[in-house]
């Protein structure tokens, strides 16, 4: 492993299992993250890496294995409890609520109790000037890129340092993947742990740590930024990119 | 003075009485529409409920001597707390089923409450009156207005108002709009999706208390009070469109007033008025007045 194994483990899986109701969808996940590491979960359509994020949220239905953050065992906790160990989720349908303004969008998350401070709106606003200025719009009337901003932007607030997120550059103008890029390297050099899902693996190489490869519920494949290199060829056989 | 034939003074009782009925229409479907929001549940209940307050407000005069003023704020904390009981023992093992569960689930209890208290009290009305303060009318010169109708509006809107604040200008209320959007996000977020839900079922009855012992005065207390106001409430909702705060206030006194100008104009329709509008909205808005269409 090219992270030295003294640093913090920020979250550490093994042999997780998922289903949604009858549907047995991961089958023993182990992956490690560790503390200021941004890891990418790489993967075809379908092989479990949204069910992976959600598990560790306890969104999926059943779940087996165990799932530490920051070395406390969270497999058996009710799902509210879970993002007080300093998890912040953003989800692949963006989940913007509707009902709220964007600015209560923002506000919704709660303040991590035993969390360090978040980010300030101030700072958030400074960030995401698109956010500030529509801060009275209703929550689903921004583009996409703004949603997308604002479902990224809400979970910094509240002092989460182990960073979800699913997809987010999906479906976005270039400018706007860029700056969520920039996000991720400022969010890296502020100390924060990310775990990003992507299919687009162009924005995800130059940001990433390491990167893990799952297929069929599993992970198949695990390497170093710097291993990526001489391993395109198996990435290129098990993605198809 | 006439309007259409009819003296001034006939038509604004009628309408005090009409905003009183729709007052109490209005606190009934605001309580039904946030239940099923965040719960999903069509809370058949709450007639029983309403009734439940009713007699908790009679009972407290009887048995102990408690007056009004203590129990318009008693009997809607206790049915809160029955409230609490009922989500925590049945109705939070049916949320992921279909809707006909809740329902079949809370008119099941409804029958429960009322026979348990039919038993105890038959179905003759308890006679009960309004506190001394707010007895008598006031002249009002072109009309005579009676203190307690007049309070029971004013109690009403105060209330509604006041819920529909906190839900749609809080913070408290931003977890619950987007509770009822996607609850198991805002769980994700950290926030105790199911102690919101469990207080939520209790605050929607403790207003159907309420309504309840306003009504205590004005409506025959007996165990059944609650089933033809239901059934109307029901229809209230309809038209209205189920889950929208100000759509369910809006409807309700509104419909209200209109069956008390049907009583003035047409007294035979009055108490059908309310089913022919649900049967038009129906045909052009079947998502109600308020609601989004799906
Ligand atoms: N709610 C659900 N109920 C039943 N099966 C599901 C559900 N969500 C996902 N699945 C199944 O679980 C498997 C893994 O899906 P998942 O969403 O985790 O994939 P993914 O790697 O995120 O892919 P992508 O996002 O590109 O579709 C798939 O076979 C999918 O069909
Ligand atoms: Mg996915």
């Amino acid at each position: 492993m090219a992270v030295s194994s003294s640093k913090d483990v920020a979250l550490s899986i093994r042999g997780l299992q998922a289903w949604y109701g009858e549907s047995h969808v991961l089958h023993g996940v182990d992956l490690d993250v560790h503390s200021g590491e941004v890891v990418t979960l790489l993967g075809r359509n379908g092989a479990g890496r949204t069910s992976t994020l959600r598990a560790i949220l306890g969104l999926t239905g059943d779940r087996k294995g165990s799932i530490k953050i920051r070395g406390y065992e969270t497999i058996n906790l009710p799902t509210y409890q879970i993002a007080h160990y300093g998890v912040g989720y953003c989800p692949e349908e963006r989940g913007i609520f509707s009902s709220l303004s964007c600015e209560e969008n923002l506000l919704l998350p709660p303040v991590l109790k035993g969390m360090g401070a978040g980010m300030g709106l101030d700072e958030i606003y400074a960030m995401f000037p698109n956010l500030a200025e529509r801060r009275n719009s209703q929550g689903t009337r921004l583009s996409g890129g703004e949603q997308q901003m604002l479902a990224v932007a809400r979970i910094l607030r509240t002092g989460a340092n182990l960073l979800l997120l699913d997809e987010i550059s999906e479906g976005l103008a270039p400018v706007i993947v860029q700056a969520l890029a920039k996000m991720i390297r400022m969010l890296k050099q502020k100390g924060y742990t990310v775990v990003m899902v992507e299919q687009n693996f162009r924005f995800a190489a130059p940001l990433a740590d390491r990167f893990y490869v799952m297929e069929h519920g599993r992970i198949v494949e695990h390497f170093a930024a710097a291993q990526l290199e001489d391993r395109m060829p198996v990435l290129k056989e098990l993605l198809g990119v | 003075m006439e309007i259409f034939g009819r003296p001034l003074s006939a038509m604004l009782s009628q309408l005090l009485l009409g905003l009183v009925n729709g007052s109490f229409y209005a606190i009934l479907s605001l309580g039904l529409a946030v239940i099923f929001g965040l719960l999903n549940v069509i809370n058949f209940a709450h007639g029983a409920l309403f009734m439940l307050g009713a007699v908790l407000a009679w009972m407290g005069l009887e048995y102990l001597g408690v007056n009004y003023w203590v129990m318009l704020f008693a009997a809607p904390l206790i049915v809160a707390l029955l409230g609490i009981v009922i989500e925590r023992l049945f109705l939070k093992r049916i949320y992921k089923l279909d809707h006909l569960y809740g329902l079949l689930l809370t008119l099941g209890l409804t029958l429960v409450i009322e026979g348990v208290l039919r038993s105890f009290y038959g179905v003759s009305g308890l006679p009960y009156s309004a506190p001394e303060a707010l007895s008598g009318a006031t002249d009002l010169g072109f009309m005579v207005l009676p203190n307690y109708r007049a309070w029971v509006v004013l109690a009403s809107l105060v209330v509604c108002v006041g819920t529909w604040y906190v839900i749609e200008r809080t913070k408290l209320g931003a977890y619950l709009r987007a509770g009822t959007e996607n609850p198991r996000l805002v769980e994700a977020f950290g926030v105790n999706v199911p102690l919101m839900v469990t207080l939520t079922y209790g605050f929607g009855v403790a207003l159907a208390a309420f309504a309840g012992v306003l009504a205590a005065p004005v409506i025959q207390i007996s165990p059944l009070m609650g089933q033809n106001l239901i059934i109307v409430v029901f229809a209230v909702v309809v038209i209205g469109g189920m889950g929208s705060i100000l759509g369910s206030i809006l409807t309700g006194l509104g419909l209200g007033i209109i069956e008390g100008f049907t009583k003035v104009f047409y007294p035979e329709a009055s108490s059908t008025v309310v089913f022919v509008i649900m049967a038009i909205v129906l045909l052009f808005r079947p998502a109600g007045l308020f609601g989004k269409e799906k």
